[in-house]
Order: C-alpha cells, then sequence, then structure tokens
C-alpha cells in the first residue's frame, strides 16, 4: 500500500497546458497560415494512486494532452510538473530519467507493436532501450514475470502477436508499459478496440494492478461509463479546454455544464424501461472545426442556455466547492 | 398478420485457407412491419454477413448462402434473379452502412446519389431526382438542404455523411431499412441525434427498421425487439423489456453484467465473460458458448441447442434454465 506521506503530495500538476500545432501551406515557401489550438489552457492536478478519466468528443485534446504530459510533444504554454520536477522544457536527455516513470498505453496495441518480434522481445524492448537490466536471460525472467502479472500465461512469450486475441494483446501492451515499472500510466482509449466481454476484463486488470502496484492513471476514453467505473475524478473537455472537472459522483449526479449534461444525457442506459422516461437530448450540431473555435464559450454554438455573453465573453472555471470546477456563464 | 420479413435457417460460410468460415449459422427470425429488430452481437457474431445475405450482396466467392429462406413481402429473396434482386435493393429494402465514407462515392454529388434511387427506381428524370434529393436532405435535416445538394461528400462532416445515407435509404419509401452500425464511428451527442432522427422517420414513413449494434444502450433506447448473436447464431430473442428484464441465455446474462452503466453502483467490480469468441472455422460440435459458460452442463459440449420458446415469444437457445440451473436436456 501507499506511504502515507507520499500519498498526499500531488504526483501530477498540469497548468494553463497549451499546444498548439502550426498549419502550414505554400508550395514551394512553406509559411505558418494558423494554428490548430490542440490544447488550450489545460490544468488539473493528479495524486499518487489516483484515476483521473478525460472525456470528450473526438478531436477535443484528450491525446494531445496526454503526449504532451509525456513531453512527446513540444508544449507551446503552461507547466508540467511531475513528482516536484517542472519538465515543461525538459529535453531528451533530461526526460530520460523521468520517461521511464510514467508510460502511455495505447489504443490498438497491435497497431503499435512490431509483429515480427517474439512476445518476449516486444516486453523486453523498453528495458534495453533504457538500459534497465543488460542481461538477456534476466530481461526474460523480468517479461515472464509482467506476462503473469497481466493474466497471461508465461510460455506465451516465445510467441508472435498475431498468435493473440485482442484482449490478450491489450494485456502485452500493458506488460509492455509496466516493464520500466511506472509510476503514471497514461491509457489512451485502452478498452475501446476491444468487444464488451473482453473489455470487462482488461477494466478489471487496469484496476487490480493499480492496487497491487500503487498505480496513478490518466485514463481516457469516450465511453462515459467505462469512465465513471474506473476514475476518481473526471475531467470534461471541448474544444482544447475543460469545461468540468468533478469527483465521479458529484458530476456524474450533478453535473452543472450544459454540454457534461448533454454527454450524460446521449449515453443510452442498457434498460429499456429506464429509456422510456429519460429526457431526450437538447444539443444539435456537431463540434466545430479546431482551427476555428467560436468566440466566447466555445460551446455557444450548441448550447441550449447561450445567451449573448456567451458568444464574447470566454467564460473561466469556477470552483463550485467540493473540487468540482466548471465553465460556463450560466452555472 | 403476415409477417414483413421471415428469415429461416439462413446459413453462410466463406471458404478460407484456413477451412470454411461458419459465419451465420442456421440463422431465423421475423420483423413486423413497422418495428424495430435490434441484432446484438460482438465482433465477428456474424451480425453484418447476416445483413448482407438478406441483401444477397454477399462476394461469391468466397462466400455463399448455403441454405435457408428470406421471405419479404411474401416472397423469398434467395430465389429472386439478379435483376429482380437489384429492384427490391434501394426500394423496397434500404441498407445505411456504418461508414458513409465508403459507400458514398466522392467523386458524385450528393444530391446525385441521394436522387439516384428515385431515377432508378421510379423512372424519374434527373431533374425531379435531383429535386427530390433537396427535399431529402431537408427531412434528415441538413442546414440549408437544397444549396446541398451540389456539395460533394467530402464537404460533409461525419454526421451530415450519415444523414445523406439516410435520406438516400428513405428515397423511395422502403418497407424495412438495414442500419449496420450506423453511428459507431460518429461521437455520442451525433450517435443520440442520427439514430433519434433514424427512429423518428421510420415512425412516420411505417418503416421497419433492422438495427444492427454492439451497444446493450442503444438496443435498450430504440429498438421493440432484439436478437442476441454469438458465433454465427442467434442465442436468445424476444421483446428488449423481456430480454433486458429477464435475460435468460448465459451469454445474454454475462453480457448485461459485464458492462459498466452510467447508473451503476460504484465500487462495483465488473464481472467479465472469460475467455474469448470460439474460432469460426473450429467450431466446437456442441453449444459455441459452452467453453465460456458458467452453468455449462456436460450435455452441452455434445449437441447444439435450438431456439425454443420460453413464453410469450421469448426464445433461448439454451440446454440449462435459468431459474433452476437444471439443464433442459436432462
Ligand atoms: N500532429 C498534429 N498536427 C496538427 N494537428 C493535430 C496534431 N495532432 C492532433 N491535432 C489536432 O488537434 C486536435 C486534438 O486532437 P487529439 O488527437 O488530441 O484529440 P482527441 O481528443 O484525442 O480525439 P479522439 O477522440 O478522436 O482521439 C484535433 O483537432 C486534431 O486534428
Ligand atoms: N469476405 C469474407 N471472407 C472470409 N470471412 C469473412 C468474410 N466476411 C466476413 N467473414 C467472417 O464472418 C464472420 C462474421 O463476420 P461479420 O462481419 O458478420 O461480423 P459482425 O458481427 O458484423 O462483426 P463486427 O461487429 O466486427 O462488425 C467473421 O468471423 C468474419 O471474419
Ligand atoms: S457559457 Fe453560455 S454557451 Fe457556454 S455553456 Fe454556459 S450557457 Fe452555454
Ligand atoms: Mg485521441
Ligand atoms: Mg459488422
Amino acid at each position: 500500500m501507499l506511504d502515507a506521506n507520499v500519498a498526499g503530495s500531488p504526483l501530477l500538476v498540469v497548468e494553463n497546458l497549451k499546444v498548439h500545432f502550426p498549419v502550414m501551406s505554400g508550395t514551394v515557401f512553406q509559411k505558418q497560415v494558423a494554428s490548430v489550438k490542440a490544447v488550450d489552457g489545460v490544468s488539473f492536478t493528479l495524486n499518487r494512486g489516483e484515476t483521473l478519466g478525460l472525456v470528450g468528443e473526438s478531436g477535443c485534446g484528450k491525446s494531445t494532452t496526454g503526449l504532451a504530459v509525456l513531453r512527446m510533444l513540444d508544449i507551446t504554454g503552461g507547466r508540467v510538473v511531475f513528482d516536484g520536477q517542472d519538465i515543461t522544457r525538459h529535453d531528451r536527455a533530461a526526460m530520460r530519467p523521468i520517461r521511464k516513470r510514467m508510460q502511455m498505453v495505447y489504443q490498438d496495441p497491435f497497431g503499435s507493436l512490431n509483429p515480427r518480434m517474439k512476445v518476449v522481445d516486444l516486453i523486453a524492448e523498453p528495458m534495453i532501450v533504457h538500459d534497465i537490466l543488460p542481461n538477456r536471460s534476466a530481461r526474460s525472467d523480468r517479461a515472464r514475470e509482467l506476462l503473469a502479472l497481466v493474466g497471461l500465461r508465461p510460455d506465451m512469450a516465445d510467441r508472435y502477436i498475431h498468435e493473440f486475441s485482442g484482449g490478450q494483446r491489450q494485456r502485452i501492451g500493458v506488460a509492455r508499459a509496466l516493464a520500466m515499472s511506472p509510476e503514471l500510466l497514461i491509457c489512451d482509449e485502452p478498452v475501446s478496440a476491444l468487444d464488451v466481454s473482453i473489455q470487462a476484463q482488461i477494466v478489471n486488470l487496469f484496476q487490480d494492478l493499480q492496487q497491487s502496484l500503487g498505480l496513478t492513471y490518466v485514463f481516457v476514453a469516450h465511453d462515459l461509463a467505462v469512465v465513471r467505473h474506473i476514475s476518481d475524478r473526471i475531467a470534461v473537455m471541448y474544444l482544447g479546454r475543460i469545461v468540468e472537472i468533478a469527483d465521479r459522483e458529484t458530476l456524474y449526479k450533478r453535473p452543472q455544464h450544459p454540454y457534461t449534461q448533454a454527454l450524460l444525457a446521449a449515453v443510452p442506459i442498457p434498460d429499456p424501461e429506464i429509456e422510456a422516461t429519460r429526457p431526450q437530448i437538447a444539443v444539435t450540431g456537431e463540434v466545430p472545426s479546431a482551427l476555428r473555435p467560436p468566440p466566447g464559450c466555445r460551446f455557444h454554438t450548441r448550447c441550449p442556455r447561450a445567451t449573448d455573453v456567451c458568444k464574447t465573453e470566454e467564460p473561466v472555471l469556477r470552483d463550485l466547492g467540493g473540487g468540482q470546477m466548471v465553465s460556463c456563464h450560466h452555472v | 398478420m403476415a409477417k414483413l420479413l421471415e428469415v429461416r435457417n439462413l446459413t453462410t460460410r466463406f471458404r478460407t485457407e484456413r477451412g470454411a468460415v461458419m459465419a451465420v449459422d442456421d440463422v431465423s427470425f421475423d420483423v413486423d412491419a413497422g418495428e424495430t429488430l435490434a441484432i446484438v452481437g460482438e465482433s465477428g457474431s456474424g451480425k453484418s454477413v447476416t445483413a448482407l445475405s438478406l441483401m444477397r450482396l454477399i462476394p461469391n466467392p468466397p462466400g455463399e448462402i448455403t441454405a435457408g429462406s428470406v421471405m419479404f413481402e411474401g416472397q423469398d429473396l434467395l430465389k429472386l434473379s439478379d435483376a429482380e434482386m437489384q429492384a427490391v435493393r434501394g426500394d423496397r429494402i434500404a441498407m445505411i452502412f456504418q461508414e458513409p465514407m465508403t459507400s458514398l462515392n466522392p467523386s458524385l454529388t450528393v444530391g446525385l446519389q441521394v436522387g439516384e434511387p428515385v431515377q432508378l427506381h421510379r423512372g424519374a428524370s434527373w431533374k425531379a431526382a435531383l429535386e427530390k434529393a433537396g427535399e431529402l436532405l431537408a427531412r434528415v435535416r441538413i442546414p440549408d438542404a437544397k444549396a446541398r445538394v451540389d456539395a460533394y461528400p467530402h464537404q460533409f462532416s461525419g454526421g451530415m455523411r450519415q444523414r445523406a445515407m439516410i435520406a438516400m435509404a428513405l428515397a423511395c419509401q422502403p418497407k424495412l431499412i438495414i442500419a449496420d452500425e450506423p453511428t459507431t464511428a460518429l461521437d455520442v451527442t451525433v450517435q443520440s441525434q442520427i439514430l433519434s432522427l433514424l427512429k423518428e422517420l421510420t415512425r412516420e414513413t411505417g418503416a421497419a427498421l433492422i438495427l444492427i449494434t454492439h451497444d446493450l444502450g442503444v438496443v435498450a433506447r430504440y429498438a421493440d425487439r432484439v436478437s442476441v448473436m454469438y458465433a454465427g447464431r442467434v442465442v436468445e430473442t424476444g421483446t428488449a423489456r423481456e430480454i433486458y428484464k429477464m435475460p435468460q441465455h448465459p451469454y445474454t446474462r454475462g453480457l448485461m453484467a459485464c458492462v459498466p452503466r452510467l447508473d451503476g453502483v460504484l465500487g462495483d467490480r465488473l464481472v467479465p465473460i472469460e475467455g474469448s469468441p470460439p474460432d469460426l472455422t473450429r467450431l466446437p460440435p456442441g453449444c459455441a458458448f459452452a467453453p465460456r459458460c458458467s452453468v455449462a452442463e456436460p450435455g452441452c459440449l455434445k449437441a447444439r441447442p435450438v431456439l425454443e420458446d420460453v413464453g410469450g415469444g421469448h426464445r433461448k437457445a439454451c440446454f440449462v434454465s435459468v431459474e433452476s440451473g437444471v439443464p433442459a436436456h436432462a
């Protein structure tokens, strides 16, 4: 279990994070003509052993936030502080010791794994890169240990990835991420590609590993029910911003932001009797382009509560108490 | 009243290097006029192959419909000539696919594609067909529809493309619409807009809908009746209310237990279904779910259960009865 004195200090602090991608144009001389504000002022803190869920629709900046925290992308503005160290401007060399401590788990474990490598080598690869276990047989032992940890048989280490089902591949992906004994895992849609019966196995695995290893998760997913199940706190993103953040109980029982409310109403509950009486959704249209986010509140073009002030003035995240923060003029 | 669609013992397989894939294996179901039947099941369970078989769109080779009948308005579609089937498709039965970008032609305007069925099946002039396309696009609430008749698919967002597909499907007022995961690629708020629109339009026009999905929530919100598929077979079928209230097949029960719900009790552990679906080229002789089933009896491995009535049109293909845990074949 966790040490009492480290349990309280945040492992990750993200302050006003901005990641803007340049949009280039021109045939001979490439010139920057615009920028995509993929992440535009995101803040949150994450305590050790906690899970922060990151939800929102396609293109709202979930993956970009995760990649920026891992410093796999250049940060345009704001700060990322990992275990007390500001890593915002760390170069590759400075990041090296820290990168071991934070790892990524991807949606499509097959796409991110080399098909010509045996499972044992796939898992050992990061150990070689980071010079963890110099001895080949020690690495192989560790790989087998990790396979057992994620619920696979150690003898599966000598097989190739195409011999595994989707759920097994995701387990292998997790084993690989765990090879460096990281403290923080950024899980980017780790169960989205899996069938529901398999999804539950992997969700349970994440929870078991968190218990036994004291892991801290950023859990990115578009399935709000899965996120609710696994997270302690949840941040709802819309066009590069967090519009609401709260503990899961509050967020799902008393969502305050009109977008959070619409998002939750849009998710059907697997019970026809409940569905027959649930209020229908209020939002129309689709998410605007991140290249030209609407002025004022970015949600105003789809918001049922929008008034004139929403079209011009940008709302800021306000603390409603109890850790619930909302950015809306009318809350 | 006669059924609109009666599918009996439909069997479709694919010949592959690894052997014959039993993609759809002795599947039977009915659809009444105006109702919504959901076909639900996991990846590879045979949902799309069922839909494509009804439409006679199975590529041959490698695929072949080896048995069964598809009675639609009193005619066996499997016995029609290719030309006769062509006349049914897009007219009395329309299909909406998962990814509109692959089913819309990128080099033709949306209007031409939405209007085509009217021109093809109703012998309308292209001018009239385009006018109709404008009306149809407005009907699926594409803003500024008349002006967008000349737009190309890439100028539409994902949600608008799916609306255009719905407009095309509605063009000839079909009796039956088959929608294969029509919103899986879309965001949740757009997903619910599109499904609600589809449901509303079928209600207005009296069309029946076969809604293919893997999402139990979508089924609960939109379906009147449900067929649950596993490994190419229908394992349970009945009204949505009945199936959610009293799922009878262990697979259906497992599915319901393993998905987290927005209104679920916090802190509960998910109950997964252990193992994974079988290889369709090497199906066991007994129940395909037996290796993963927590209540399986020795008999389940030997004989194959068939759909049997458990009351009120609710049917399941399982030897073990839920209440007693006693195998029905004992
Ligand atoms: N390397 C890049 N160059 C330019 N634009 C990018 C780049 N990566 C992401 N974007 C843009 O930034 C925005 C946020 O993308 P991001 O991938 O973070 O979204 P997301 O929330 O993860 O979406 P999804 O749910 O689809 O995975 C999008 O508009 C995307 O097109
Ligand atoms: N052209 C083909 N050749 C060989 N096998 C095929 C072909 N098309 C489908 N199959 C197989 O038939 C089985 C049923 O596939 P189908 O596409 O109907 O599944 P599904 O239930 O629609 O799954 P999903 O939810 O992934 O769409 C699968 O095992 C699939 O691999
Ligand atoms: S600020 Fe205005 S537009 Fe934005 S969410 Fe609140 S009410 Fe809606
Ligand atoms: Mg992403
Ligand atoms: Mg399919």
